[in-house]
């Protein structure tokens, strides 16, 4: 048996092991101490940090929106990016190269330059608001910072390209002949659409939307400077647990929960979509 | 009386011509390929009856009305793709209703039509199996049941056999055409392969740089090809240019036998591989075999003689005549012979 290849993978599973597993061990083993405010991290074990997480409405309320939120995000790239992936696979090579550069635009930002360009637009002295009121359209500023509205653009806006991306390499593998069959055949365009090209990139939309979903989820930056303090998100929290209330044990449990209910969802979506579709992933 | 005319059917992409002033006039029922070499202008004119490339000029009359500017969902013409282009995420049965459901046929007829095109091409079997589990020739068999089951009045192929194996080709060839016979659909195939045409078509349509060089039945087109490319590109010929004048006709200072004609000045001179015969002593002309190759039905001999290098086919019926490196001479029936017009062939 050739052994070469488990040498060669075995700096990445040394990497995978330190830098990802062995964290997530001691975040879990953090997750069960107890806590007080008087003492700090206590030693012991003890499950009170999942069930307040559990019964506080306050956490409850933090836990809907984030997922409202990812779910709304997904819906929406998967709304704007699949129509912009067919238009992409359609362009012409050098037309192509350009709109390709204006879709990953937003990745070759910073995300706080990116977040904070946001602020510029959406403030109510913004951009978006000095045009709605120049043009008469509304007499007061209409709320974007600070709202749930807000953060939903601002994270569209970055996520949309792996959306697009990922349907684009699906989009690669389909024969132009199938859409020129079926309109042969009579379909209409919008019939070629959703009965021809839509089934035949599910997989592309798949991918794409589990990645935007669980980024949509665990984003950070954006809702801390677009939601702010009154809308806050599970990272936002997490990240307020930690170096806020100093309450370790109760920002890992909080981690664990995102992480378990993220990795349930994406599996789920994943199996529910490779079943009912089968034919289209193999 | 025609059934499907193209009228001065032409294409130009910016300034390169794909085609040009392409007519043709085809009669219910009939088969016809259009063969010619890549880049000739065939698929591009198919795509024009299709209705996927709006032509520059011309019309295309179907049954007498004019569907040059319907789009291709409304023509309900049926196609086959070089690719088969089958729906991956249907099965076998769905792939074939598709057409049946865009016309909005009630389930029970549907599934009866869908049963009786798959019986048509012997897939029956196979209703429930998607493409990607079927072997090259049953994907063809699904392509053609899916064309022909919206009851189309003409049936495209384009290039369908370019994917399958030599063998399976040969056997799809022959249940093309007897399905093409009992079903009585006028079809136009793309091809480029010659022995395809020939085994095929009723008429050929043999097309060279986006135009028509000539249109005939395959007989007809190899026994009297109107010039060297025909002759050449649809089974093998000697072609030699001569020089016609009064009764004789002269090439590289010999004097070779026809059939006296009108025809006169520079012309083209072509006698087939297969019309040739080795003569005992003497002969037309006197050449050195350069090569010999068996073909299986018969041999392949290059020879080499002053007017250059011959074909000579010899079918197989025991000894061949010569072998490589012996003097031959060679000598044929002026009643073979081609004469033709140099430059009077479009």
């Amino acid at each position: 048996m050739n052994r070469t290849p488990y040498w060669l993978a075995g700096p990445g599973i040394l990497a995978a092991l330190v830098f990802v597993a062995l964290p997530l061990v001691l975040t879990m083993a953090l997750s069960f101490s107890p806590f007080s405010n008087a003492s700090g991290v206590g030693s012991g074990f003890t499950v009170t940090n999942y069930v307040q997480i559990a019964t506080d409405g306050y956490y409850l309320a933090i836990f809907r929106r984030t997922f409202e939120l990812a779910l709304l995000v997904t819906g929406i790239c998967v709304a704007i990016g699949v129509p912009e992936a067919y238009v992409l696979s359609r362009l012409s090579p050098g037309m192509r190269a350009v709109s390709l550069v204006i879709v990953l635009g937003p990745l070759l930002i910073s995300v706080i330059v990116r977040t904070l360009g946001w602020t510029i637009l959406l403030g109510n002295e913004g951009i978006i608001n000095r045009v709605l009121l120049a043009s008469g359209l509304t007499t007061e500023p209409v709320k974007l910072m600070y709202t749930f509205t807000g953060m939903t653009l601002a994270l569209v806006h970055v996520l949309v390209p792996f959306m697009v991306l990922s349907v684009w390499a699906s989009l690669q593998k389909l024969d132009p002949a199938t859409e020129q069959a079926a309109e042969s055949l009579g379909a209409s365009t919008a019939t070629v659409m959703t009965r021809i090209v839509l089934p035949q990139v599910l997989p592309g939309v798949l991918s794409g939307g589990l990645i935007v979903f669980a980024l949509a989820a665990s984003a950070f930056a954006t809702p801390a400077i677009i939601g702010g303090r009154r809308l806050k998100v599970v990272p936002t929290t997490i990240y307020d647990e930690f170096l806020g209330n100093l309450n370790w044990p109760l920002g890992a449990a909080l981690s664990l929960v995102l992480l378990v209910i993220v990795l349930a969802i994406s599996l789920g979506a994943n199996r529910y979509v490779e079943r009912r579709f089968r034919q289209v992933f193999q | 009386m025609a059934f499907l005319d193209l009228v001065g059917l032409g294409k130009t992409y910016h300034e390169l011509i794909a085609v040009a002033d392409c007519s043709l006039s085809v009669a219910k029922g009939e088969f016809i390929c259009l063969l010619g070499p890549s880049g000739c202008g065939k698929t591009t004119t198919l795509q024009m009856i299709a209705g996927f490339v709006p032509p520059t000029t011309g019309r295309i009359l179907l049954d007498g009305a004019d569907i040059t500017d319907l789009r291709a969902s409304k023509r309900g013409l049926g196609i086959v793709f070089q690719s088969y282009a089958l729906f991956p995420h249907m099965t076998v049965a769905a792939n074939v209703a598709f057409g049946l459901d865009m016309r909005r046929v009630a389930a029970k007829e549907r599934a009866d039509r869908v049963a009786e095109a798959l019986d048509l091409v012997h897939l029956g079997p196979l209703a429930d199996r998607y493409p990607r589990q079927l072997s090259g020739g049953q994907r063809q068999r699904v392509a053609l049941a899916r064309a022909l089951v919206i009851r189309p009045p003409v049936l495209l192929l384009d290039e369908p056999m370019g994917a399958l194996d030599a063998q399976l080709r040969e056997e799809m060839q022959i249940e093309l055409r007897a399905l093409q016979r009992k079903v009585g659909i006028t079809t136009i195939m793309v091809t480029h392969d010659q022995a395809e045409a020939m085994t095929l078509a009723d008429r050929v349509v043999l097309m060279n740089k986006g135009a028509i060089e000539q249109i005939a039945a395959p007989f007809e087109m190899y026994e009297y090809p109107n010039g060297r490319f025909a002759s050449t590109f649809l089974g093998k010929a000697n072609v030699f240019a001569g020089t016609a004048s009064g009764e004789t006709i002269m090439v590289g200072g010999l004097r070779l036998p026809w059939v006296a004609s009108a025809i006169q000045g520079e012309v083209d001179y072509i006698v087939r591989p297969e019309k040739l015969g080795f003569a005992r002593d003497g002969g037309i002309l006197r050449g050195r075999i350069g090569a010999r190759v068996f073909l299986g039905h018969h041999w392949l001999y290059q020879i080499d003689t002053p007017l250059g290098v011959l074909q000579l086919t010899e079918a197989n019926i025991g000894a061949c005549g010569a072998a490589e490196g012996d003097d031959v001479g060679l000598t044929w029936s002026s009643a073979h012979v081609r004469v033709i017009h140099r430059g009077a062939a479009p």
